[in-house]
């Protein structure tokens, strides 16, 4: 198997790297989103090569919205052993006891109460000044704007037009008590440098990724997995066994697949050398409105 | 059965690797006045090269209907201007960064705003770009902000312009423009100091030049513009001749058998058993192992992010630049630099500031603004304060040495940022042109007799005491019935009052801002000089702004400086008004009066509030007398 890293990567490797270790010297208490996917898995990676030999120096957060699909979650609690993280799980116990669901409530709230509330509620909980989100800036046009030092205020709120100016590769790394940041060491990267550098680099990523034949109903044309019986099918809806794999990983209900025959890593990656849609298509929430990116995170979102 | 496909899917991964490996790697800029067009190029660029995927196509088309500024046209600014605000105004107000590739070159693109306020954020975009294209409406020919694009490219290190003339299709596609246009940007071009300058007529909206050679000017027979960025020659810079510095981000240690530093190669190369030196103390050692996740490496070169195991047990720490032996960097405590102005606050001489150059964190004061540049004539401005994005050559005066390279030698080494050390905000880029050598050349005298034994002589620690607080509201007042009280208490004391100063070792200062602030320095230090002295040192001073009081705190050893917040509200000092200043501030006969015409940034955390509404004077004096005891001040 020869898939060699590039010097490409190698650039993009050292200063994901770089940025990494400036926020733990720079910062009193780190933390790692961890949200289990391609992009995290990169993430992690890097932040163990970081600091090798010695131990991650931050705990790593999985903010679990309770609609995971379910390998994601046994794919987390399998790193985590494998890697001795520390690993903090945070639920909105308040949304999980109203039972607030992507449903019922429409996804808009739902995300709001269950991954942005949940995740200031989070950060709050451990005073974190700094934390890592894997997001990078191909992905949607807010995210191309966005700096790798996310200056957040104390109610974690994001504000696009009065960002600090990043000059060089020096981060201004000051906060005053209460407020943080959002670090985004992959900013540069692309979706497929990520998916050459999981190659390149063998990284492990949930099985999801590949091609499989899962249960799904086609619902406003995406392509939704019936995880488990919480799932409510609509008139007429009848569950299909289909070969599909998923480019995206979140919640199985705003997560859609795409039908595929790639059943290996290479050929995942084959597909997306001729893909012709964007990433982000799979995901639900972008199409809620206009400009919903920014607006989630103008209120805290990652 | 699967086996074929996957074999034929590596063979895709591997032969697309390979075709980029070839491809170097060009970072460009696109910049220049408001709206003449950079995010609609960037837009030409992206959709040209087929990079739009057909979801992107979709949304872009709807919001062309609703934000969209050419009618029923799709509006290629709009793949770019991401913000909110920025489709609503139809401007670009942050960097937005694209990675796009063609078959020669891979590009990462940072398209930067036009507009003056944001030029902070074009200043960010350029500072890691090899190549600007500036842009220019034919309509309008280059501006001044043109000019002050070019003038920050080229300050900030970019080698390559391309001016490209855009908006063609709306002159007619006529050649006369061109050449006058072309004309006036050579002699532009030329006042700076860039290896490359090309210009090529262009039509964003309607791709002409662009990727593709225009039909409606056969007349132009140069590269479009993507040839010319596919093609133009960028010089890597040659890392074998360059020195190399390692600044220390982290260091590494697990336990009590590694010892390792972590950081990026910022120049040159390095491999095992090179002599390297720590730049600030001078020790020497030799590299024993430069490690990584996955085993050693035999060397490492500029941008690797590593972790280096030395020989020698020597005290290194985050802050050090490490570097060879033979080609040391500057050390210094004094620096002469650009400063890119960023803020709304301007900079006036005496100003202190963190600076953060590379790993090193320390503070600055600004001590001379030489010069301001003029972005039009590069000329020089004289000037005592620098506004937003302006650009001025200064002195800085650091609190603890740095090392640091000329910017022109390393970008890295040689690049720093200012941050408010109240706001946190970044303030200004800088560039370091030289370190002065005055730090080397006057040394401090060392006193023979010491602070701690003059106090101790004087049975009392020293300390200052400021007072500060609205005009009228009792500072003076409560200092000298203080004064009076200590020396009854037979301890030492002085009392030093803003407004008698202002007859004497200040009488040659004014009231705007800059010798405002060159007045608290004065005070700031003569306080100083009476703490060493072993006094208890009392100042009455308004005082006005928190960043002048950190200043004077600062000049201090820690525990030694006791701000005392005369708290009298605004209402009760105006009716007092001992000295009728009130009644002719609201007359407007004196400007900038603390209070009615300029701001009074109440203490957030003082050591002493004081009553002036509810307590007499002889309690104000008796709470500043028990603190005094409480903290052992005197006994
Ligand atoms: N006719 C014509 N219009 C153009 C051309 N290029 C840009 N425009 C129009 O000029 C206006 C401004 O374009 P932008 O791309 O937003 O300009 P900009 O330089 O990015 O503006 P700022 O980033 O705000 O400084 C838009 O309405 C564009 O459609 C061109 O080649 N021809
Ligand atoms: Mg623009």
């Amino acid at each position: 198997m020869g898939i060699a890293q590039s010097s490409h990567l190698k650039h993009l490797e050292s200063e994901s790297i770089h940025i990494i270790r400036e926020v733990v010297a720079e910062f009193s208490n780190p933390v790692m989103l961890y949200s289990i996917g391609k992009d995290s898995a990169v993430m992690l990676h890097l932040a163990l090569k970081a600091f090798a030999p010695s131990k991650l120096p931050f705990p790593v957060l999985h903010v679990d919205t309770t609609w995971k699909f379910k390998e994601m979650i046994a794919f987390r609690d399998y790193m985590a052993k494998k890697h001795n993280l520390d690993l903090i799980v945070h639920t909105n116990q308040e949304g999980k006891a109203q039972n607030i669901n992507p449903f019922e409530h429409g996804s808009s709230t739902y995300t709001h109460v269950m991954k942005t509330e949940a995740l200031k509620q989070a950060l709050d909980l451990g005073g974190y000044d700094a934390a890592f989100g894997g997001a990078r800036r191909d992905e949607e046009k807010s995210r191309a704007k966005e700096r790798v030092f996310s200056f957040r205020t104390k109610t974690h709120g994001w504000d696009p037009k009065n960002q600090r100016p990043e000059l060089w590769q020096l981060y201004n790394a000051r906060v005053a008590p209460g407020e943080s940041i959002r670090a985004f060491p992959l900013s540069n990267w692309t979706e497929l440098d990520i998916w050459q550098y999981i190659l390149a680099e063998k990284i492990e990523v949930p099985s999801l990724y590949l091609a499989q034949r899962r249960k799904v109903v086609e619902r406003s044309g995406t392509l939704l997995m019936v995880d488990d019986n919480r799932l409510p099918l609509l008139p007429g809806e009848v569950p299909q066994e289909k070969m599909v794999r998923f480019r995206t990983l979140g919640c199985y209900p705003l997560t859609g697949a795409v039908e595929s025959s790639a059943t290996t890593l290479e050929e995942v990656v084959g597909e997306m050398l001729v893909a012709r849609s964007s990433e982000r298509q799979g995901r639900l929430i972008d199409h809620d409105s206009a400009a919903s990116m920014e607006k989630k995170k103008r209120e805290g979102y990652f | 059965m699967n086996k074929p496909l996957e074999a034929s899917a590596t063979q895709l991964i591997e032969n697309y690797v390979a075709a980029q490996e070839n491809k170097q790697l060009l970072r460009f800029i696109t910049c220049g006045s408001v709206d003449d067009g950079k995010s609609t190029l960037i837009g030409r660029l992206l959709y040209d090269s087929k990079l739009i995927f057909e979801d992107q196509l979709a949304s872009l088309e709807s919001d062309s209907k609703r934000f969209g500024t050419v009618g029923e046209d799709i509006d290629l600014a709009l793949l770019v201007d991401g913000l909110e605000a920025e489709r609503e105004q139809g401007i670009t107000i942050d960097v937005a960064y694209r990675f796009f590739a063609s078959d020669k070159r891979r590009f990462i693109v940072a398209d930067t705003p036009g507009h003056e306020q944001y030029t902070r954020n074009m200043a960010t975009g350029a500072s890691t770009a090899d190549l600007a294209v500036l842009l220019v409406d034919a309509r309008k020919g280059i501006l001044t902000q043109t000019r002050r694009h070019a003038f920050i490219a080229s300050l900030l290190g970019v080698r390559h312009l391309v001016l490209a003339l855009n908006k063609f299709d709306l002159v007619d596609y006529d050649r006369k423009i061109f050449e006058e246009i072309k004309q006036e940007f050579a002699a532009l071009a030329a006042s700076h100091d860039f290896e490359s300058a090309q210009v090529v007529p262009v039509s964003a909206r309607f791709g002409d030049n662009v990727t593709q050679r225009s039909n409606n000017m056969d007349w132009y027979d140069g590269p479009t513009l993507l040839q010319h960025l596919e093609t133009v020659e960028i010089k890597l810079s040659d890392e074998s001749h360059e020195n190399f510095r390692f600044p220390v981000q982290w260091v590494n240690r697990p336990d009590l058998d590694f010892r390792g530093f972590s950081g990026t190669v910022s120049g040159g190369r390095i491999a095992p058993g090179d002599e390297i030196v720590v730049a600030k103390s001078g020790q020497t050692s030799r590299v024993k192992r430069l490690t990584t996740m996955d085993g050693d490496l035999v060397e490492a070169s500029k941008g690797d992010a590593i972790t280096i195991v030395l020989e020698d047990e020597i005290d290194i720490s985050r802050g050090d630049l490490l570097a060879s032996v033979k080609s040391r960097p500057e050390v210094s405590d004094q620096l002469a630099a650009h400063l890119i102005w960023m803020s709304e606050t301007p900079l006036y001489a005496g100003r202190t500031y963190l600076l953060k150059c590379g790993t090193q964190t320390v503070s600055a004061t600004v001590t001379e603004i030489k010069h301001r540049v003029d972005v039009n004539s590069a000329q020089h401005l004289a000037g005592k304060s620098v506004g937003l994005n302006e650009i001025a050559f200064c002195n800085l005066s650091l609190s603890q040495e740095i090392a640091f390279d000329p910017y022109e030698v390393n970008r890295h080494t040689g690049s720093f940022i200012l941050i408010d050390r109240l706001s946190n905000a970044t303030v200004a880029a800088g560039l370091v042109w030289f370190g002065l050598r005055r730090a080397n050349n006057i040394h401090r005298q060392q006193l023979t007799v010491s602070k701690q034994e003059r106090a101790s002589q004087k049975g009392q620690k020293p300390c200052v005491l400021w007072f500060t607080g609205l005009s009228g509201s009792g500072k003076s007042t409560i200092a000298n019935a203080l004064d009076k009280e200590l020396l009854r208490l037979g301890a030492h004391a002085t009392l030093l009052d803003g407004d008698n100063l202002r007859h004497g070792l200040n009488k040659d200062l004014g009231f705007n801002e800059a010798d405002r602030i060159e007045n608290i320095r004065r005070v700031g230090e003569l306080s100083k000089l009476m703490v060493d002295t072993g006094l208890i040192t009392l100042v009455s001073f308004i005082s006005p702004f928190a960043s002048e009081r950190k200043l004077a705190r600062e000049r201090v050893e820690e525990g030694e400086f006791i701000e005392i917040y005369v708290n009298t509200s605004l209402d009760i000092c105006a009716k007092r008004d001992p000295k009728g200043l009130y009644a002719k501030a609201k007359a407007g006969e004196i400007e900038n009066f603390t209070g009615i015409s300029s701001p009074y940034e109440v203490p957030e955390t003082p050591e002493l509030t004081l009553d002036t509404e509810q307590q007499s004077i002889e309690e104000n004096v008796a709470q500043i007398i028990a603190y005094l005891r409480e903290h052992q001040f005197i006994w």
